[in-house]
């Protein structure tokens, strides 16, 4: 193997700036994704322990649908498909004048996938939970959806915790597929490196350093969350 | 925009030479990762620090970076590392084999860890060797307990293989965006595989959800 290395080229202008800005967009598309994949997962998940069976089919079939697609796929369709197919002046507007598109597709894309696994963790927490606590909640004079939201959701997501920290890093992960449609998160800069430097091996470690420091750092802020919601239990 | 069901139909056998080499990577990634993965279960289960160590890294490692990093990394390294160039195929074959071993090893080590202690011990006391303990009392009950999470990894798999579209690789999904692309369809092309997709991972996980683990204890 005949390879040429040099590490300073990493700290070099401008691709020490790639890097940075690699970094943050993947915090943004990250955390963008996070917030829509909880707001959806919520909510689904909460329809899918409604005691309503329209309801829960509904819920049902989006877990389904979002769940047995390839995000990349379901990326594509929201990019190239959707503002084709919705009305002529909404579709304008999102390929005219919407904000950040690549960045905005990406969030909705990535968090609505993200969305459909969160709501399948909520629904089956609630369900584990809601035996044996709602009738007890019930008997307190608390209405089902007070139960619901100061009783069952709390103890549920206290549960679920752990594997709500899984999803977020596989939604973290899940960010380098908006490289596909031109979003320039960390992925996609360390590959701009490799092109312009050759220096791939560089770029790809620091790469893949700055992703496993990050799933560490996520792991070990869950951990200490646990941690201490562990001791106000047991206080 | 009329729906045109000829773009679909003329270009249905592109796409299913693209379908099949996205079973080909996943065939290959699912062989090769349970190979590979089972012995990184093995070492990782390993009372030897010097075995189960390097195996923990690893899987920690390859869990930690996005699969498209790791297409990237093997599409740059594999023509360094062979001295010549080898093409984004075995490359990326490569790259599934290697990434998929550290899934497999994590649900491999769980299937063979929900096998009570206890019975090792009991089998070790009827003076069964290791290898045996393994082969004859834990691997039958270990592998009923994986088989939903290796069916549910495999599904994942296949829908990862559409992440080969980054090192231009002709799959499923690549070959649609090909065919978007040069005849101006996004529209058939996407909404078509995202159908075909959706039918074949819908019931590969009824399958997986159906098989459901018996608890050994």
């Amino acid at each position: 193997m005949n390879y040429h290395w040099d590490w300073s080229i990493l700290l070099q202008a401008p691709y020490f700036g790639w890097l940075v800005s690699g970094i943050q967009w993947t915090l943004a598309v990250s955390a963008a994704s996070w917030a829509v994949a909880l707001a959806v997962g919520l909510s689904v998940g909460a329809a899918g322990n409604v005691p309503w069976r329209p309801a829960r089919l509904l819920a049902r079939v989006y877990v389904e649908v979002f769940r047995n697609v390839p995000p990349l796929v379901q990326l594509f369709l929201w990019f190239f498909v959707f503002p084709e197919v919705v009305p002529n002046a909404f579709g304008l507007w999102i390929k005219r004048d919407m904000p950040l598109p690549e960045f905005s597709t990406a969030a909705l894309a990535i968090g609505l996938f993200a969305g459909a696994r969160v709501a399948e963790q909520v629904r089956a927490g609630v369900d584990t939970v809601s035996t044996r606590l709602l009738p007890a909640a019930l008997a307190t004079g608390l209405r089902p959806l007070q139960a619901y939201r100061l009783v069952l959701l709390p103890i549920a997501l206290r549960i679920i915790l752990g594997p709500l920290t899984s999803e977020f890093l596989i939604t973290v992960k899940m960010s380098s597929i908006s490289l596909t449609i031109g979003v320039m998160e960390l992925t996609a800069e360390s590959r701009h490196i490799e092109n312009y430097t050759f220096h791939g091996f560089e770029a790809y470690a620091v790469a893949t350093a700055v992703y496993l420091i990050l799933g560490l750092a996520i792991t070990a802020a869950m951990h200490g969350l646990d941690r201490r919601m562990r001791a106000v239990e047991a206080a | 925009m009329q729906f045109d069901w000829n773009i679909i139909v003329s270009s249905a056998g592109f796409l299913a030479n693209g379908l099949a080499l996205s079973a080909l990577l996943v065939a290959v990634g699912t062989a090769g990762g349970l190979l590979l993965g089972g012995g990184l279960a093995l070492m990782r289960l390993s009372s030897r620090r010097i075995l189960s160590a390097p195996a923990a890294a690893y899987v920690t490692v390859m869990r930690a970076v996005p699969l498209v990093l790791v297409l990237f990394w093997f599409y740059f390294l594999m023509p360094l590392a062979i001295g010549r160039p080898i093409g984004a195929l075995s490359s990326a074959l490569t790259a599934f084999v290697l990434f998929e071993a550290a899934f497999y090893c994590e649900i491999i080590r769980a299937g063979i860890e929900s096998v009570s202690p206890g019975q090792t011990m009991a089998a070790a006391a009827t003076g069964l060797r290791w290898g045996q303990i393994l082969r004859m009392v834990i691997l039958p009950q270990a592998l009923t307990a994986m088989v939903p999470l290796l069916l549910n990894q495999i599904i994942i798999l296949f829908q990862d293989t559409s992440l080969v579209y980054v090192v231009a690789l002709r799959d499923f999904m690549t070959t649609a965006s090909v065919v978007a692309d040069r005849y101006g369809r996004p529209i058939e092309m996407y909404t078509s595989v995202a159908v075909v997709y959706f039918i074949i991972c819908f019931i590969g996980s009824s399958l997986a959800g159906r098989s459901k683990a018996p608890v050994f204890r």
